[in-house]
This record gives C-alpha cells, structure tokens and sequence, in this order.
C-alpha cells in the first residue's frame, strides 16, 4: 500500500505541491486526477524517491521508498515510457532490470510477449518503438519484479483505444488479485472505467477524493423539465444551484429523491429525472480543475 | 483531510528490503557499458585501434624498436584516450537518455549506483590493459618473422603503473561525467582544460612550478617510465587529487542531491 501525508514541494515561491494526503489500498486502483502541471508527477516522483519533498513524507508498505534496497520487488514505476536509452533493445531493457532485481532474464521474453511486443520488437532498439509501444514496454518493466504496487504516469499515453481497453484489463486483474495501483490521468474517462477511487488534484492540492461511487452519487441529479423557469425558482426556494447543460438539463447538487419531491409538491413537470453518474463526475472535474483559485479545495 | 492509520501496517518483503548487492550493480553498469550502438562502437574502436598500433609498430619501426615493452606501451595509447569517454557516458547518458529515472527507481541508493559506475569503469581498463598486453604479446610473436628485435624484457614495475594509469583515465571521465552531466560538454572540457592547462603551465614561467605538481598529463609521463620515485608518486597523487578526485566527489554530490524527473 502506498501512504501520501502532508506531502508539499516548493520550487521558490510556487507549491507544486500543497499539503497532499491520501492512500492506496490493496485491492484497489487509485485514480489520480488532475489537469496537467496540477502536481501528479511531482507528488509520484515524491512517492518513489526521485524528488525530495518540502514537507510530508510519502511511505510504501510503511517505509520511504529510499529505504527500499531493492524496491522493484515490491513495487514497480512507470513514470515516463520515453525514459529509456533509445539505443537499447527493448529485450535489454528489461534484461538490465531483471539483473538488477537479482532476477533470471530467462523471463524475458515471456514479460514481453505479455504486454503485447513479439520477438521482433524485443529486438529492435527503443529508438525505433511507437510511444505506444514504449509504454508497454514501461508497463512490462514495472512489472517484470512481481510487485504488489503499480505507480504509473499517464500510462495510456499514446496507446490505440485496442490498447487502453488492455491495458485496463491488466490494471483490473492485477488489483483484483490484491495489488494495489495508483494510476495518474489528466483524462477522467481514462481512469474512470477501472478506478475504485479517485483523488483529484489540481494547483498542486487535492479538490476531492474518495470512492468512485461514492464521488459519483456525490455528483448531483440530471433534471430536465418543460419549465425552465419553474425549476430554477423551485432550486433557487430550495438553495441550489443547478449547472444548465447545452441540451437543457440541469445538474442539480442534491439526491434523485429531494428534487423529484420538491418538483412534484411544486408542480413542476420533470421529463428526465436521474442520478448525473460519470456525466456529473466530469462536470464535478471540469468545475473543480477549472477554479484553480483558493476556493478550489473541497472537504 | 484524515490518512487512514488504522490498517495493519504492511510488510515489506525481504527480496524488496535488502540492498541490490554491489557485484551485482556492478556487473549491470558493466553490462551498461557495451549494450548501447555508442558504447560497442566506442569498444569496437578502442579494439581496432589497438590492433592498428601493433601493426603501425610491426610495419614501420625500426626493427630494434619492436619489443613486448614497445608494442605494450604503444598499445596502450587508444585505450587511455577512448576509454575515458566510455566512463563519461557511463554517468552523463543516465541523465541525457533520462535513464536516471529507471535507474534510481530501482535502485534508490545513488551512491551505490556511482560506486557501481566507477568500479566498472576500473573493471573495463584493468580488461583493456590486460586485452592490450595479450595482443602486444602475440604481436610481439610475429616480430621476428618482420625482422624485428621481439624481446620479451618489460619493468614489472611498468605493469603496475600502466594499469593505474589507465584506471586514474577512466575515473577521470567518470568524474567529469558526474560534475557536468551532460554528454557533449563533459567531453569536450575532459580533453580541452587539461589541454589548455597543460599549454598555459609550459608557457608561463610563474605556473611552471605548479604544473609540475597540478598537470595531470606532466605528473602521469612518469607513469610511463619504470619505477617510478617518490617524488614522483606524490606529484602524480596531488595531480591526480585535483583531477580525479575533487571532480569525482563533487560530481557524486551533484547526481545525489539533483532530482530527477
């Protein structure tokens, strides 16, 4: 399991990273949301070491990272897929990280075939790979040590629709099978599909985290009616604030229940009356990425 | 926001908990060394041209001059200019191919990653000394037949300082990769500012004295002589002070402390 406390980095006077808390569980995939420069890759790199943080501290498996002696083992990194000699051969690549793990290299081979590179690609030197196919190769790195933790980066990047739906498969089992992983994504829809939880971040704090379900009843109620006019009074006697869409629903911040009574006691005709599920999460995503100001941060 | 605490901490496994051992770094960095196009072809090179001293050697000396000694001393010139550049590659194309990332990700412990570094750099010129002499050796073998002198004499003493000398090269490299971090600028001012020292300490009366004590190319001639003095010794020590080891610890200050990303 992976534990972030109060992590906060500051280059100068920007914090790239303000007061991150959050942990990822055995069993679960961790979606970590945020719109790009948010601060994901600087809190990951916090979690495995690479980058010392300003405050807080980040622990795998109840220790920091650095105290690791050979942390490949137990958990593996994807941070960025084009972080690979573009003179090595795919199959040396992961060569180099098998030996070092003090792992027979007779895997490799296999490892490759599993994330979807054949002997001919493991041959060919990473110059010449697709950034597809080097985030398989990432991915086949990260878990040529067996861990029980994932943490990659953006790891749909550059891979085919094909290639994601794999890629989440992988993901899916893995968790199911009791890892953990954590899993960034400037894309909500990406992570959506797989994800048990989400913690998003944006300038650097997190704006809301907690189980997908949970964030996605949280999401508020799809309401459309025949008056507009109505609805808004009601909301407005009712002190909410609906999010009008372009096809004329409106997002409401309560439960399906509260606002079809409040709209019958009223009067008001309703023609769709549904909880806003990922619809709502992305506007929740968008509406919270978007104010990056102070008012931004939430619970 | 609150951090659940209340989870049964978790272990970690002891294959995660113990250190990578340091043959087994080493035996990677080595590994590192040679399976890249630029570090075979470099490897490649330094062979060839080796090959092409002792022919140089065999086809135009005079005859009394082809001896193991010659053969083996001469030999040793591609080796002590290339291998160097391999020793900076070694440090500067974890940052410039930004494997630095991978690379400290599974192994968190810098230091042992440099160490593992250096002692592979000394491996490869302990490796080259030894391919050198082996070839002088069987070029020595045919040196009769060209009508050459082919005497096998060679100062113990030669062996030794030969050897140290091209392992001080390569840590040179390795200590200027590690300062400068990046490939093109470590190479260029590994071959140019000894050049350019070694130009200003010979034209300029008030430097001479220094650079009989500073000039790493002056302070290592020695090295090629047999048995070396002890004032030799020391001025190769504070030479080699200068520019191997104050460069080499700086440098392993610089990969420690700079993050990676």
């Amino acid at each position: 399991m992976i534990a972030v406390e109060n992590l906060t980095k500051t280059y100068g006077p920007q914090r790239a990273v303000d007061d991150v808390s959050f942990t990822c569980e055995p069993g679960t995939v961790t979606g970590f949301l945020g719109p790009n420069g948010a601060g994901k890759s600087t809190t990951l790199r916090m979690i495995c070491g690479l980058t010392p943080p300003t405050a807080g501290r980040a622990t795998v498996a109840g220790v920091p990272y650095r105290r690791l002696g050979n942390p490949g083992r137990h958990i593996g990194v994807l941070l960025d897929a084009s972080a690979q000699h573009a003179g090595r051969t795919g199959r040396e690549v992961l060569a180099l990280a098998a030996i070092t793990m003090g792992l027979d290299t007779a895997r490799v081979p296999e490892r490759l075939a599993r994330v979807g590179l054949d002997g001919t690609a493991a041959k060919r030197r990473v110059r010449a790979y697709s950034l597809g196919m080097r985030q398989r190769l990432g991915l086949a790195y990260a878990m040529i040590g067996d861990p029980a933790v994932l943490v990659l980066d953006e790891p749909a990047n550059g891979l085919d629709p094909e290639g994601i739906h794999w890629m989440r498969g992988l993901l899916r089992g893995f968790a199911d099978r009791g890892g953990t992983v954590l899993l960034s994504s400037h894309l909500l829809r990406e992570v959506e599909v797989v994800a048990d939880r989400l913690v998003v971040i944006g300038n650097g704090r997190i704006l809301t985290q907690g189980d997908k379900e949970a964030l996605l009843g949280a999401a508020g109620t799809m309401v459309r009616t025949t008056d507009p006019a109505a609805l808004d009074a009601l909301l407005q006697r009712m002190g909410l604030t609906g999010t009008r869409s372009a096809d004329g629903s409106v997002l409401v911040p309560t439960d399906p229940e509260t606002i079809g009574q409040a709209a019958a006691t009223a009067g008001v005709v309703l023609l769709e009356l549904r909880p806003a599920g990922s619809g709502g999460l992305e506007e929740m995503f968008l509406r919270l990425t978007a104010s990056t100001g102070p008012e931004g941060a939430h619970r | 926001m609150s951090v659940t605490t209340d989870v049964t901490p978790a272990t970690v496994p002891a294959a995660a908990a113990a250190p990578v051992p340091m043959a087994r770094l080493t035996l990677v960095e080595l590994r590192k060394l040679a399976d890249t196009r630029a570090g075979m072809w470099l490897l490649i090179v330094i062979g060839l041209a080796t090959l092409a001293t002792s022919a140089i050697l065999l086809g135009w000396a005079d005859d009394s001059e082809i001896t193991f000694a010659a053969l083996y001393t001469f030999g040793l010139v591609p080796s002590a200019v290339l291998l160097p550049v391999l020793g900076i590659l070694s440090v500067t194309s974890e940052w410039s191919q930004r494997t630095a990332l991978s690379t400290f990700t599974l192994v968190p412990a810098r230091s042992r990653v440099l160490l593992a570094k250096v002692a592979a750099g000394a491996l490869i010129a302990v490796a080259a000394t030894a391919a050198t002499a082996v070839l002088a050796a069987g070029a020595n073998l045919i040196a009769p037949a060209v009508g050459g002198d082919g005497s096998w004499s060679l100062d113990p003493s030669l062996i030794w300082q030969s050897l140290l000398l091209q392992v001080l090269f390569v840590l040179m490299g390795n200590a200027f990769g590690a300062l400068l971090l990046n490939t093109p600028l470590a190479i260029v001012i590994f071959f140019a500012l000894p050049m350019v020292w070694s130009i200003l300490g010979g034209s300029i009366r008030a430097l001479a004295d220094a650079s009989q004590w500073l000039d790493l190319n002056v302070t290592s001639q020695a090295m090629t002589e047999p048995d070396m003095t002890s004032g030799e010794w020391a001025r190769l020590a504070v030479s080699a002070g200068v520019w191997v080891v104050l460069p080499l610890v700086l440098g392993a200050v610089r990969v420690l402390r700079r993050e990676v990303s």
